[in-house]
């Protein structure tokens, strides 16, 4: 198991928002984390970076990063594509994207990867010099997915993907997602309101409510359980 | 004419001066979002050090360079050991923290170099450039040397990947976390920054005003002024802002009757007001656009 | 205010009424400073700490109620009592006045802004065409007031009484207002600005009026002060003492009335303090003071209390639960 969460409580401050969570992910594997807004699926990828106080244990290959600063866990190779994107607004596109690759030395190999995420995304190649704020919404999302990327990840972490996007670019992303699971071996674990589309994406996914994980079971079997669909996943 | 010509570039000199104590603090302010009161008496001691280098005999270049370094670290370890742990306070109390650090260090100046004046030697020589006297070489050296620090500057943000990095930590604290940069160590690379080109700036003005514990605070208000003028956000527009204070500085004194030093910097202050009721970001700041 | 706070202060108010009548003269003279202090930074208070406006300049008010005194009783020959109204009402105005242009700054630049005025505050008052007034750099020397006649008090006890006197005065208006709406409104401003505008509050006509408020108390310690110093000189009046008036406000915890208190007795005695351990590092050691102060309490004296007094409800609750 390249990820694993074991008893996993987290708080903001005083109020604790994650009870006794447990989860696992192989290497390559593809998670979904679903439930209503609230439930604390945003917290559970928070808590995996060090960005809130957890108790409990995390481990990544076997060794235990609960505590650890979220600048080292990227350094481990987890990208991490937050709610709200977290582009850097200020800077260019390539500026962007650089960052994705901010730790790594080999410069070759950067600047491939550079051509690789243009080659995914051909808009960004006559933008490269623009100011990522002024990026549309969905480009923007585009962007933020390109540098986690850019990190050479084994894990990514992608917070609402879809969100604010048109279906057609929703669906060329998680086109470019799968893709990128399937050739460079990414493990993923990705929070979605839409839950249809993360069921037809995830192999495996976990319902969250309440902070506690309700139902654990392989993504065709929940999206099956015709109950448990009209009650949390709203079809 | 000739007077009017001589006071701008004498303005143009000290303007150079009051250009790096603004880039310094803008730094600093795009690091940590606050302004560091304390940054003209960090100059300060870092003047005294290079003093005192070329007290114990040594030649002036090592002084110099001795002096920056030990800014440098000064400046790091001043970040780690006392803005680090306020990094979570509200700001009110890091602005108390920097007024302590003003204390302190005046302080701990005056008592090791007490505060007779004394006078620091210039590289540059005190002679007219070119033969005229419309600018010494003093004042050619300051304007040059501190043009070739913006230079170097913005080469290192511009071109680099450790001023990238920095750009980020300032601009986006918690993103630039995500793709695995030590916001921490950035910041402090920051703060030594600052303080090496505030040494710079303090070892440019002391021949000019002597050295003395005192001597950088009116150096400073003109920093604030000239930074505030071209924007706390752009690091060029601070710079320009200092090159005009030092000059309308200058004119005022030369050209208006009855204003002596003092005054002078009551103009300058009044200034920053006047400059903040009209672009309240400043001349080339970014209006803050808030997305409700 | 809670039971806690409310028996400390009633605790405090019963404590300092003997005081003058137990100590000599001249630490009567300094416990009447610390609450001119402490009504200077409540002032401050007002303004920074509940309205959200930082000002780096309230030295400026300190001095023009202190001057509006001294010119009163000196030239004029107004009996001191009545400078008060005057010195609060004149830096009322200022204040409203300063406070419209003020509207248009952000953070850091008002900060800014007030810093600039409250250091040309020496020369103005030093501006030669002034001279006849307020006496240039000489300044101006008052008579210290005489206690009523039927009192068997000495002068610096009357002093004392007197100021105290305004002083509960004055923070029993302050408490009274933060607690009512218009305080309500002025809070909401410093915690969301926009949301507070979208409520319906006219968060220019607050803000402006705080300024005021703000100027008005400080204008009005400023004038207790001139008088209870008996002199006024334009370089009593610089930036440091701006400064001052902050560091009292953050140390004694900001949006605290009580720890306004606590502040003018930290600028008051702890500079003392660090010149009695060694004159020449006196700065050094008032400035580590500080950072140890900041350090241990950021959310300031006030804040400190807070934090201790829930603990111990927290750790009460617990032992009763179990």
């Amino acid at each position: 198991m390249m990820l694993e969460a074991e008893a996993l409580d987290a708080f903001y401050g005083e109020s604790q928002a994650l009870f006794g969570v447990g989860f696992a992910l192989d290497g390559g594997g593809v998670r979904a984390l679903l439930g209503a807004n609230g439930a604390g699926k945003t917290t559970v990828l928070r808590a995996l970076c060090g960005m809130v106080r957890t108790r409990g244990d995390i481990r990544f290959d076997g060794r235990r990063i609960s505590g650890w600063a979220t600048e080292e866990i990227a350094r481990l190779g987890i990208a991490h594509v937050p709610e709200g994107r977290g582009t850097f607004q200020t800077l260019t596109v390539e500026e962007n994207l650089q960052l994705g690759a901010i730790a790594r030395r080999d410069r070759a190999g950067i600047a491939a990867d550079i051509e690789r995420v243009y080659d995914h995304f051909p808009r960004f190649r006559e933008r490269r010099r623009q100011q990522a704020g002024t990026l549309s919404g969905g480009e923007q999302q585009m962007l933020a997915v390109g540098r986690a990327l850019m990190l050479r990840p084994r894990l990514l972490l992608l917070d609402e993907p879809s969100f604010g996007l048109a279906p057609r670019v929703v669906e060329e992303l998680f086109a470019i997602l799968r893709r990128v699971n399937r050739d460079m071996a990414v493990a993923m674990l990705i929070v979605e309101q839409n839950a249809a589309l993360a069921l037809d994406f995830a192999e495996h996914a976990y319902l969250l409510e309440t902070g506690r994980i309700v139902m654990d079971a392989p993504a065709a079997v929940l999206g099956a359980n015709e109950s448990i669909r009209r009650a949390y996943l709203g079809y | 004419m000739e007077l009017f010509v001589h006071q701008v570039l004498a303005g143009l000199a000290t303007g150079a001066i009051y250009a790096l104590m603004a880039l310094a603090v803008v730094m600093i302010y795009q690091a940590i979002g606050h302004l560091n009161f304390a940054q003209g008496e960090m100059a300060m001691v870092s003047t005294f050090i290079a003093w005192q280098v070329i007290q114990w005999g040594q030649p002036y270049w090592v002084a110099f360079t001795a002096a920056i370094v030990l800014s440098f670290l000064g400046g790091v370890a001043i970040e780690r050991v006392l803005f680090r742990p306020l990094h979570n306070a509200p700001a009110l109390s890091s602005l108390v923290a920097f007024i302590a650090l003003f204390g302190i260090l005046n302080s701990l100046a005056g008592f090791i170099w007490d505060f007779d004046i004394k006078t620091f030697p210039t590289p540059f020589g005190s002679k007219p450039l070119f033969g005229e006297s419309l600018i010494g070489t003093h004042q050619a050296g300051m304007i040059g040397v501190t043009v070739a620090m913006l230079a170097l500057l913005y080469l290192f943000f511009r071109g680099t990947r450790l001023g990238l990095a920095m750009r980020a930590a300032a601009a986006n604290p918690e993103s630039a976390r995500l793709v695995g940069i030590r916001v921490g160590w950035m910041r402090a690379l920051g703060w030594g920054m600052a303080a090496a080109v505030g040494a710079v700036a303090g070892m440019l003005i002391a021949p000019v005003v002597f050295l003395e514990p005192n001597m950088m605070l009116g150096v400073l208000m003109y920093g604030f002024a000239g930074a505030v003028l071209g924007g706390l956000t752009s690091p060029g527009g601070a710079v320009l802002g200092g090159f005009a204070v030092g000059v309308i500085e200058n004119l005022v004194g030369a050209f208006i009757p009855y204003v002596g030093r003092e005054l002078k910097l009551t103009i300058a202050l009044l200034l920053i007001v006047a400059v903040l009721m009209v672009r309240p970001s400043g001349v080339f700041g970014r209006q803050i656009v808030t997305r409700v | 205010m809670t039971f806690p706070a409310r028996a400390v202060t009633a605790v405090a108010v019963v404590a300092a009424l003997p005081a003058p009548l137990l100590v000599s003269s001249f630490v009567t003279f300094q416990l009447t400073l610390v609450m001119v202090y402490g009504l200077a930074i409540l002032g401050l208070n007002l303004l920074t700490g509940f309205n959200g406006q930082f000002s780096l300049g309230h030295g400026a008010f300190y001095g023009l109620g202190a001057y509006a005194a001294a010119v009163l009783i000196d030239r004029w020959e107004v009996p001191y009592f009545c400078t008060l109204p005057v010195a609060g009402a004149l830096c009322f105005a200022v204040g409203f006045l300063f406070g419209m242009p003020a509207l248009r700054l952000q953070g850091i630049y008002l900060a800014l802004a007030t810093f600039a005025l409250a250091a040309a505050m020496p020369q103005i008052l030093k501006f030669s065409p002034l001279e006849p007034l307020t006496g240039g750099v000489q300044g101006i020397v008052i008579a210290k007031p005489d206690p009523p006649l039927w009192l068997p008090l000495d002068a610096d006890q009357w002093l004392y009484y007197f100021t105290l006197a305004v002083l509960l005065l004055m923070c029993a208006g302050a408490a009274n207002l933060v607690r009512s709406r218009t305080g309500r409104a002025i809070m909401a401003i410093r915690d969301d600005p926009i949301a507070a505008a979208a409520m319906g509050i006219n968060t220019a006509l607050y803000k402006t009026l705080t300024f005021g408020v703000s100027a008005l108390y400080t204008g009005v310690a400023g004038a207790l002060g001139a008088i209870a110093v008996q002199f006024v000189a334009p370089d009593s009046f610089t930036f440091l003492l701006s400064i001052s008036l902050l560091v009292g406000l953050v140390i004694g915890g900001v949006g605290s009335i009580p720890g306004s208190l606590v502040g003018g007795a930290f600028v008051l005695f702890v500079p003392n303090v660090a010149e009695a351990v060694s004159t020449g590092l006196a700065g050094a050691i008032y400035g580590a003071i500080m950072l140890l102060v900041i350090f241990v309490m950021p959310t300031g004296a006030a804040g400190f209390a807070r934090i201790a007094l829930a603990r111990l409800a927290t750790a009460r609750h617990n032992r009763v639960k179990s």
